[in-house]
């Protein structure tokens, strides 16, 4: 295997909230090849948003980290000056709300071709010209005409894509993007999906694919992982993710979803709410709300093992795949 | 059929030049379940709005419990009594609760004006069930929404709206916000209360899957017309119009591919 395009590694983070430092991430790790997708999935407070932003350099004033975060080899807390506008370059992100993202008195065209101007010293003729054809990539054909509008006479589908054609216009060779299709309408959500998708494929560019949706990171995602008040708690090829799912968590997320094919008696909900890091209790985090709960994960935090061709964070992991195994045999 | 619980005909809204709604009809049958179905701007929202009573219809008729609630009423006793009929349960939990409040005084304010003969032990007593009857003990009804979570909200939202004791509990969009987990808490809790209490439900909702789970019958509305209308699991796994089609290979499932839809974006403004 070739060298990972960004490896973090052993990751934690805290930041200061009310004048007490609070831990958001514990001991994350992760890698993405180049033109490989990964997927975050986890729910509020899971810390897959604040991944997202420590590896864009994006963590809110105060945060400290420990662990490392490389980029094509090298140590990306230390980059400055040039180096690091490069880096910014190199890795775009995209957002859940792009109305939040966006000055909305400066017209889409400025918002397209700034970071051209600026960073690439690229003359505005030849930026306005780069900007349609990224424009045309996202699905959007009258590029002229939408570079002079402002966001506000845009829906959420349309800025979306725009947003995506601005992260794109840089060329980066690695797109984070934190919900991009969560304030989307479905139908709307496929062809933004489909689009990243064509675009990962075409221009080999890696992609972390940030979601609270299980089935869509599957659907689109070479791996996942699954986060849990601020850890990751399973990695595992996308395609298994749902057949065989590793960790109790992943599993009882799966088994919470309703299903557009048929309806149950009874979702198998999962007792109690999801805690951030800095709530989570001694031990495995997930242990008060997990079916499988016995002493040992109380005691302890489990450490991350290799199981079946994935990562896991689960004393039982082993144990519970064995069993499950076992009926799969005999019924 | 039995006489509906609430049925709507020939509803229509326009707002200006914009036609938000046209021509709606539905019926809920009683202790009945349906879905309103439709992505942005195809007016299942402002449906729910003119049901409840919150949005005036241009034209069409509403009926409630075989009473007429088509116009704006015209007097506190006709708007208790329409309260009494249908409730709302919104989208947001952050945004719906007065945040000075806590949840057993929204309830109890609730139970002043629908039950204006009870006791205040009567009352309390009955916050109580409520509470009990969503999952939220004695310290979180006593606790500012501040300090509850999102699903600890919902629940809020949910028992307040049925402290009306209505027949019909219009649900917009009540659990697209919470996460996975709690979702699975609160759509049982929806299926224990319409077991326990034969109440009705109309949901609006983008998501085919909470529809499939709590819904009997299903409608699926797209720039304010219904497209197609049948029992959900019909609708679903056998939808007839195009439209619905989309909608359905929209969701993304195990092996799903997402593909660009030919239709080109033409839409030059957002609503």
């Amino acid at each position: 295997m070739t060298a990972a395009l960004l490896e973090v590694e052993n990751l934690s983070a805290e930041l200061p909230v009310e004048g007490r430092r609070r831990t958001v991430l514990h001991d994350v790790s992760l890698h993405i090849g180049a033109g490989e997708a990964v997927g975050l999935v986890g729910e509020s407070g899971s810390g897959k948003s604040m991944t997202a932003r420590a590896v864009a350099r994006l963590l809110p004033p105060g945060a400290t980290t420990a662990g490392a975060i490389r980029f094509d080899g090298r140590d990306v807390g230390a980059l400055r000056g040039g180096a690091l506008r490069d880096y910014r370059g190199a890795v775009a992100m995209v957002f859940q709300d792009p109305r939040a993202h966006v000055n909305p008195v400066r017209r889409i065209g400025d918002f397209l071709t700034e970071a051209l101007r600026t960073l690439r010293r690229v003359p505005s003729g030849e930026a306005r010209r780069r900007a349609i054809e990224a424009l045309a990539d996202v699905g959007i054909p009258d590029g002229e005409r939408r570079l002079a509008q402002y966001p506000h006479e845009l829906s959420g589908g349309l800025l979306q894509r725009v947003m995506i054609a601005a992260a794109l216009l840089v060329e980066p060779r690695l797109l984070l993007a934190d919900e991009p299709t969560t304030a989307l309408d479905v139908t709307t959500q496929a062809e933004v999906m489909a689009i990243l998708d064509e675009l990962r494929r075409d221009r080999g560019m890696a992609l972390l694919f940030i979601t609270h949706d299980l089935e869509l990171a599957g659907a689109v995602c070479d791996r996942t992982s699954v986060m849990y008040a601020g850890q990751v708690v399973e990695t595992r090829a996308s395609a298994r993710l749902h057949d065989s799912p590793l960790h109790p968590y992943t599993a009882s997320l799966a088994g919470a979803r309703p299903t557009i094919d048929a309806s149950v008696r009874r979702l198998t909900a999962i007792p109690g709410r999801p805690v951030s890091a800095f709530e989570a209790p001694e031990g495995c985090p997930f242990a008060p709300r997990c079916a499988h709960v016995q002493d040992t994960c109380r005691a302890a935090r489990p450490p991350v093992e290799a199981l079946d061709g994935g990562l896991v964070r689960c004393f039982r992991a082993a144990e519970l795949l064995e069993r499950r195994l076992e009926v799969a045999r005999h019924g | 059929m039995a006489e509906p619980v609430l049925a709507a005909a020939g509803l229509r809204k326009a707002f200006g030049d914009v036609l938000a709604v046209d021509g709606v009809d539905l019926e809920v049958a009683q202790g009945g379940s349906l879905a309103i179905v439709g992505e942005s701007g195809s007016g299942k929202t402002t449906v729910a709005r003119m049901l409840v009573g919150l949005t005036a219809p241009t034209a069409g008729t509403i009926t409630a419990c075989g009473r007429d609630r088509s116009t704006p009423s015209r007097s506190a006793k006709e708007r208790r009594r329409r309260g009494g009929e249908v409730q709302i349960v919104f989208q947001d939990p952050y945004s719906s609760l007065d945040p000075r409040h806590s949840a057993e005084q929204a309830i109890d304010e609730v139970l002043r004006l629908h039950r204006s003969g009870a006791s205040k032990t009567e009352r309390r007593t009955r916050t109580a069930e409520l509470g009990d009857l969503v999952g939220l003990d004695e310290r979180q009804l006593r606790a500012r929404p501040g300090a509850l979570s999102g699903g600890q909200r919902q629940r809020i939202a949910i028992a307040r709206a049925l402290a009306a004791e209505p027949r019909v509990l219009i649900l917009d969009e009540s659990v697209a916000a919470l996460d996975v987990s709690i979702q699975a808490q609160i759509l049982n809790l929806l299926a224990d209360i319409r077991e326990e209490t034969g109440i009705s439900y109309v949901l609006i909702s983008h998501d085919l899957a909470v529809v499939r789970q709590i819904t009997d019958e299903a409608i699926v509305m797209h720039r304010g017309r219904v497209v197609e209308r049948g029992p959900t699991g019909d609708v679903l796994d056998h939808p007839q119009e195009p439209y619905t089609q989309l909608l359905r290979a929209s969701v993304p499932r195990p092996g799903w591919k997402p593909t660009r839809a030919v239709r080109v974006p033409t839409e030059g403004t957002a609503p």
